[in-house]
């Protein structure tokens, strides 16, 4: 069940995140997703800067600026991945991946800050039009069979094979 | 208050899972975009085939609800490629880049900084969306069997199988 690294196997590990799922389905009624709650984020920092304008805006309207069950979740995810990196000595403090530095060397921090904020930014507005990312979609969708969940997931891939091929392509520095 | 309390113990083991499991870490979410390293698509496709099972057996015997996201077709499509464009970029996704961070890899907190951002364009955005995007390809809520006109007991074992013979295809081909 171990690998060299001290991790677990990713069947077994998805298999019981699985298990997770299907114990909050039964228990709270909610589904994985993550998306949603940076909706929630946004809208909570905006209301300090402009509440007025916030109050115009009908998404906010839809996803109200509020803490609710799928935010504590994200937080959650935080905290259960500190925990098992921390007790499995696989916590490390890293600000340029190794496949990254492998690709614009390691002191690329700058480059890989300004590609990494970009990322997400074209990512979440992606993810809020598909209305999912990869856990509301590609794993809480396709676990109920749905259309939308498979369509998103193969779209997710391709957009990310064709990106990852951009910005690997020419070959390590 | 309850509910808050379910949401962080969820996320909680979800995390932990996510971090045995090795998928947070940004060279893992880009071997698989370049097709080297599939754990993540192990993972995932393992999450979901025990969620297929559980779910629809909690759903029969009336425990559990669905909740199916509608096929709208030009927002799930041309969202889920601009997602994707930017996942690669970034590395994470919404829910990894907070186990990513909570296993020490800060590179994730430009992502969750940009996210936030996106999200708040993309609430400007949203009355000319709905007006446009919104409106190509609604084909409503819809799931696999629906649309097959068979029972998800003739789906599920498919899925599951076809699940389990491309993991012996992966595992052969050392990926």
């Amino acid at each position: 069940m171990r690998d060299k690294d001290d991790g677990w196997s990713p069947y077994v590990a998805g298999a019981l995140s699985g298990l997770v799922g299907v114990l909050s389905v039964w228990l709270s009624g909610h589904y994985f997703g993550a998306s949603t709650s940076f909706v929630r984020t946004a809208g909570m920092i905006e209301r300090l800067l402009g509440p007025d304008h916030v109050a115009r805006l009908e998404y906010f309207a839809k996803i109200a600026p509020r803490i609710d069950w799928q935010w504590m979740f994200v937080v959650g995810i935080f905290f259960g991945a500190l925990v098992s990196a921390l007790t499995s000595r696989s916590f490390k403090l890293q600000g340029v991946p190794d496949m990254w530095a492998e690709r614009f060397g390691p002191r690329s921090t700058g480059k890989r800050a300004v590609i990494a904020f970009g990322g997400g930014v074209v990512a979440m507005f992606g993810a809020r039009l598909a209305d999912g990312c990869p856990s509301g979609h590609g794993l809480s969708g396709s676990l109920q069979l749905a259309v939308s969940g498979f369509i998103a997931l193969v779209c997710f891939f391709l957009g990310g094979i064709l990106s990852a091929r951009w910005i690997y392509s020419g070959g390590n520095k | 208050m309850n509910m808050l309390i379910y949401g962080l113990v969820t996320g909680f083991l979800f995390g932990f899972f996510l971090q045995k499991g090795r998928v947070l870490r940004y060279d893992k979410q880009l071997g698989a975009l370049r097709l080297r390293d599939m754990t993540i698509v192990k993972f995932m496709l393992s999450s979901v085939m025990v969620g297929m099972v559980g779910v629809y057996v909690l759903h029969d015997l009336g425990m559990a609800k669905l909740s199916i996201k509608p096929a709208i077709l030009g927002p799930v499509i041309l969202g889920g490629l601009v997602f994707g464009l930017g996942w690669g970029l970034l590395g994470y996704c919404p829910g990894t880049s907070m186990g990513a961070l909570g296993e020490g890899r800060w590179d994730a907190l430009w992502g969750i900084l940009g996210m936030i951002v996106g999200a708040g364009l993309f609430a400007e955005a949203y009355p000319f969306l709905q007006k446009t995007v919104y409106t190509w390809g609604n084909l409503g809520k819809v799931t696999v069997p629906q649309v097959l006109g068979v029972s998800h007991w003739i789906v599920i074992p498919v899925f599951i199988a076809a699940g389990l013979g491309l993991f012996a295809w992966l595992e052969k081909k050392g990926l």
